[in-house]
C-alpha cells in the first residue's frame, strides 16, 4: 500500500470542511464516538443534519471563532492507499499555512464554489500550488447541486480555470470534478444527478494518481545528516553517513564526489539495522559507508560523479514571506538549505508577485507577510543546489530570523 | 527510468529516522520519553534503526506515576537493558513530597495531570533541550496540529497560535536558554499504521496489550482495573474479565477492552473493526471537550 499526501484549499464558506467530513465519513473512516460528538454538537447548534464540517473542528479557538486557523493533519485509508490530508485554512492572512502543508504534498485539491466561479483566492491558491511543484492537481467544483447539476456551469468554470492556469502550470497535471460534498456527489460514491460527467469520483483520482515519479529519480543527492561513528569494539573504525536519498538512486560500487570537497570516492555498502542493501532511492534514510577515509559531516552532499549540483554563494529565489516583521533589504537571516546551516544577506528584491494578476511588480521592494517575491541572497559559504523545479529537496532553502529564531520565509530556488 | 515503490510503513519508518536523527544533530541534550506504552516502544526501536551500529545516542526518560501495572515496569527495565540504553526515572511520588504537586482526591482522582510537574522539573534538572514523544496527530484534535519540532517556551507551553511553519522537511530547532523542544517522530502513524509495523518487524510488547483475566469495573462506558488506590462508587463492582489494554497509561485512566486477542494478528483484525477511537477508553480525555488541548499549553506530552 503506498501513501498519498494532498492538501486542500480554498476560500472560507467554499465546503472544505464539509469535503473532508464527506471523504472520511463515507469511506467509513469515522469512530462512532468522534460521530456521537459531531452529533451533539450538530443538533447543539440546531443544525438538522450532522455537520460534516465539524468533523475537522480542532481548537478551542478556532471553535469559538468559527473558522480554521492552523495547518491540522487529517489520516485515513482504504484498501488501496493511505492518505494524509494537510488541513490548511483558506484566508488571505494565512497563506503561510498553506505553503507549509504544500510543501511535501503529492496532489492539491483547489476547492472552487459553483455559485462564485473563479475568483482571486482560486488564483492564489492555484498559484501556490503550482509555485511549491505540487505534481497533481485536482479541481473540485463543489455545490454543484445548487446550480441544479448543470453542465454548461462545470464547463464554463472548467474553461475558465483552464485560461488562467496553462499561463501558471504549462505541461501540469490536472483534473477537473463536479462535486456536491454536502449532498456527497461524486465525492467517494457516483453521482445520479450529473449524468454526463463519467470521469471518476474524487477518491478514484485519489486512490489512482500515479505517484511514483514525483521524487526526482534522475539526480543522485545524498545531504549528510548525521555521522555514524559507533567507536565499539565490533564496529572499531567504522564510520557511516545517515541521511536520506534527495534524489536518485544509490547502489554499492557507485562512483560518488562528495561537497565542498569535490573529492571522489566510491560507495562500499548501504547499511541499515536489518542488513546492508542493494539499492537505495527516495525518500529512504540509509547511512553510506565510503571506500576512502575522508573528511565529511552533517550539511555535506554525496553526489553521483557525472552528475554534480550548481555551487554558489549567489542563490535567486522566489519566496513566500511568512513574518509580521517585513524582510529586510541588506538584511541577515540564518539559512537551511537541506542539511547544511549558513548565514546570508539580502541583496536585492527583484520584485513582488501580483498574485491575482500574476504581474512582476519591480517597482515594489517590501516583503511582507503571505508576499511571494523574487529575491537575491548571498551566503557565507557555497551552497551546492539545484533548480526547485528539479529537485523539491535541494531546490528548498528556509530564512530564520536570528533575533527571534522564528522562520520566516520559505525559498525556492531558480 | 527506473519505478520504485515503497510501503507507506517503509515511508513512515524513513521519516521517523530522519526525524531522530535531526533531533541528533540539532540538539546536546535529548531525552526519549519512554512510558512503556507501544507508540513508545516503537520509538525505541526506530531510534535503534536511526543510529545502527552506534548505540542510541539519548537517554530514556519514564516519567512514573507509581500507578502502574507491574508488567509495564518490568517491560521497561528489560528493554533499557537490551538496547542498553539510559534509564531515567522522573516520580510523581517525588514531586508530591516535596510539595510541588498536589494529589487529586474523590473518584476519579488520577495522577495523570501531575506528570506534567514531574516532566517540567526532570526537563529542568536534566537540562534536556529536546524531549521525542510517541504523540501521534490522529489520536486527538489537538494534536493533528502539532508539529514534528514544537517550541516550547520557558515555562514548558505551548502556544498554538503562534506555531512556527514547518516545511519540507527543514525543521527549525533554534532555541533560548531555557526553552526546549518536544519532537514528534511517528506524528504521521495512525493506531494502524503502529500496530502494523509492530506486526511486520516483529517488535515485543508488555503482556498487558493481549487478552488476559483481571479484576474490573465498569465506569462511564469505560472498564478499568481495579488496583488499591482506585477509589470506587458504591454501586460499582469489581468483576473479572477477561481484558486487554488498547492503550497504556498509569492504572487509573488505562480503560480496557473486553477482548480475547493474544496475538499482533488477532489485534489488527479487532481493531480494524472496531467503531471506537483509541483515546475513547482513556479516561483523562474525558473531562471535557479541550481536555487534551488545556494540558497541552500548559506542557503535557
Amino acid at each position: 500500500m503506498e501513501l498519498l499526501r494532498f492538501t486542500t484549499a480554498g476560500s472560507v464558506d467554499d465546503g472544505k470542511s464539509t469535503l473532508i467530513g464527506r471523504l472520511l465519513y463515507d469511506s467509513k473512516s469515522i469512530f462512532e464516538d468522534q460521530l456521537d460528538a459531531v452529533k451533539r454538537a450538530s443538533i447543539q447548534k440546531g443544525s438538522e443534519h450532522i455537520n460534516l464540517a465539524l468533523f475537522t473542528d480542532g481548537l478551542r479557538a478556532e471553535r469559538e471563532q468559527g473558522i480554521t486557523i492552523d495547518v491540522a493533519y487529517r489520516y485515513f485509508a482504504t484498501p488501496h492507499r493511505k492518505f494524509i490530508i494537510a488541513d490548511t485554512p483558506g484566508h488571505i492572512q494565512y497563506t503561510r499555512n498553506m505553503v507549509t502543508g504544500a510543501s511535501t504534498a503529492n496532489a492539491a485539491i483547489v476547492l472552487i464554489d459553483a455559485r462564485n466561479g473563479v475568483i482571486e483566492q482560486t488564483h492564489r491558491h492555484t498559484f501556490i500550488a503550482a509555485l511549491l511543484g505540487i505534481p497533481h492537481i485536482i479541481v473540485c467544483i463543489n455545490k454543484m447541486d445548487l446550480m441544479d447539476y448543470r453542465e454548461e456551469v462545470f464547463i464554463a468554470i472548467k474553461n475558465d480555470f483552464q485560461a488562467f492556469a496553462t499561463q501558471v502550470f504549462p505541461g501540469q497535471d490536472m483534473r477537473f470534478i463536479p462535486i456536491s460534498a454536502l449532498k456527497g456527489d461524486n465525492v467517494v460514491k457516483p453521482s445520479g444527478n450529473m449524468s454526463w460527467y463519467a470521469n471518476g469520483t474524487l477518491l478514484h483520482h485519489l486512490e489512482n494518481i500515479p505517484i511514483s515519479q514525483d521524487h526526482d529519480l534522475i539526480h543522485q543527492r545524498f545531504p549528510v545528516q548525521y555521522v555514524i561513528r559507533p567507536e565499539s569494539e565490533e564496529f572499531h573504525d567504522y564510520r557511516g553517513y545517515a541521511g536520506r536519498v534527495a534524489g536518485g538512486f544509490f547502489h554499492p560500487g557507485d562512483k560518488i564526489v562528495v561537497f565542498p570537497s569535490g573529492i571522489e570516492s566510491e560507495i562500499t555498502s548501504i547499511d541499515t539495522l536489518s542488513g546492508p542493501l542493494t539499492e537505495a532511492h527516495p525518500p529512504m534514510s540509509v547511512t553510506l559507508t565510503l571506500k576512502d577515509d575522508i573528511d565529511l559531516s552533517r550539511g555535506d552532499l554525496i553526489t553521483g560523479a557525472g552528475d554534480i549540483p550548481r555551487e554558489s554563494c549567489d542563490i535567486v529565489a522566489r519566496i513566500c514571506w511568512m513574518n509580521q516583521k517585513p524582510l529586510q533589504i541588506q538584511g541577515k537571516y540564518a539559512l537551511k538549505h537541506t542539511t547544511k546551516d549558513v548565514r546570508c544577506i539580502i541583496q536585492e528584491v527583484d520584485y513582488v508577485l501580483n498574485i491575482s494578476t500574476l504581474k512582476e511588480q519591480t517597482e515594489i521592494k517590501t516583503v511582507r507577510m503571505n508576499d511571494i517575491a523574487l529575491v537575491r541572497l548571498r551566503t557565507t559559504k557555497p551552497l551546492f543546489f539545484d533548480s526547485y523545479t528539479t529537485n523539491r529537496i535541494t531546490g528548498s532553502l528556509i530564512l530564520i530570523d536570528e533575533a527571534t529564531n522564528e522562520t520566516v520565509a520559505a525559498g525556492m530556488i531558480v | 527510468m527506473s519505478e520504485y515503490h515503497l510501503t507507506h510503513l517503509k515511508e513512515l519508518e524513513s521519516e521517523a529516522i530522519y526525524v531522530l536523527r535531526e533531533v541528533a544533530a540539532q540538539f546536546e541534550r535529548p531525552v526519549l520519553l519512554f512510558s512503556g506504552g507501544k507508540d513508545s516502544i516503537v520509538l525505541v526501536h526506530l531510534s535503534r534503526k536511526a543510529f545502527y551500529p552506534a548505540k542510541i545516542p539519548f537517554p530514556l526518560l519514564h516519567i512514573d506515576t507509581g500507578h502502574n501495572f507491574s508488567e509495564t515496569i518490568e517491560f521497561r527495565d528489560s528493554l533499557a537493558r537490551s538496547v542498553d540504553a539510559r534509564l531515567l526515572v522522573g516520580s510523581v511520588q517525588d514531586s508530591i513530597d516535596k510539595g510541588r504537586a498536589v494529589e487529586e482526591k474523590g473518584i476519579n482522582a488520577s495522577r495523570n495531570v501531575l506528570q506534567t510537574v514531574t516532566l517540567l522539573d526532570a526537563i529542568e534538572t536534566y537540562k534536556f533541550d529536546a524531549a521525542i514523544g510517541g504523540a501521534r496527530r490522529d489520536e486527538e484534535k489537538a494534536r493533528a496540529k502539532e508539529r514534528f519540532f514544537s517550541h516550547r517556551d520557558q515555562f514548558g507551553q505551548w502556544d498554538p497560535k503562534n506555531q512556527r511553519p514547518e516545511l519540507w522537511y527543514m525543521f527549525n530547532g533554534k532555541k533560548r536558554m531555557g526553552e526546549h523542544f518536544r519532537v514528534f517522530p511517528i506524528s504521521n502513524w495512525t493506531e494502524m499504521d503502529v500496530w502494523q509495523y509492530i506486526l511486520a518487524e516483529d517488535i515485543e510488547l508488555p503482556s498487558i496489550y493481549f487478552t488476559h483475566e483481571r479484576d474490573v469495573f465498569y465506569r462511564d462506558g469505560v472498564w478499568l482495573a481495579a488496583a488499591p488506590f482506585m477509589e470506587m462508587k458504591p454501586s460499582e463492582k469489581v468483576e473479572y474479565r477477561r481484558v486487554r489494554c488498547r492503550t497504556v497509561g498509569d492504572i487509573s485512566c488505562t480503560g480496557l477492552t473486553l477482548s480475547t486477542a493474544d496475538t499482533v494478528e488477532d489485534i489488527i483484525q479487532e481493531i480494524a473493526a472496531t467503531r471506537v477511537t483509541e483515546r475513547g477508553g482513556r479516561y483523562d480525555d474525558k473531562r471535557s471537550e479541550a481536555a487534551m488541548e488545556d494540558r497541552k499549553k500548559e506542557g503535557y506530552f
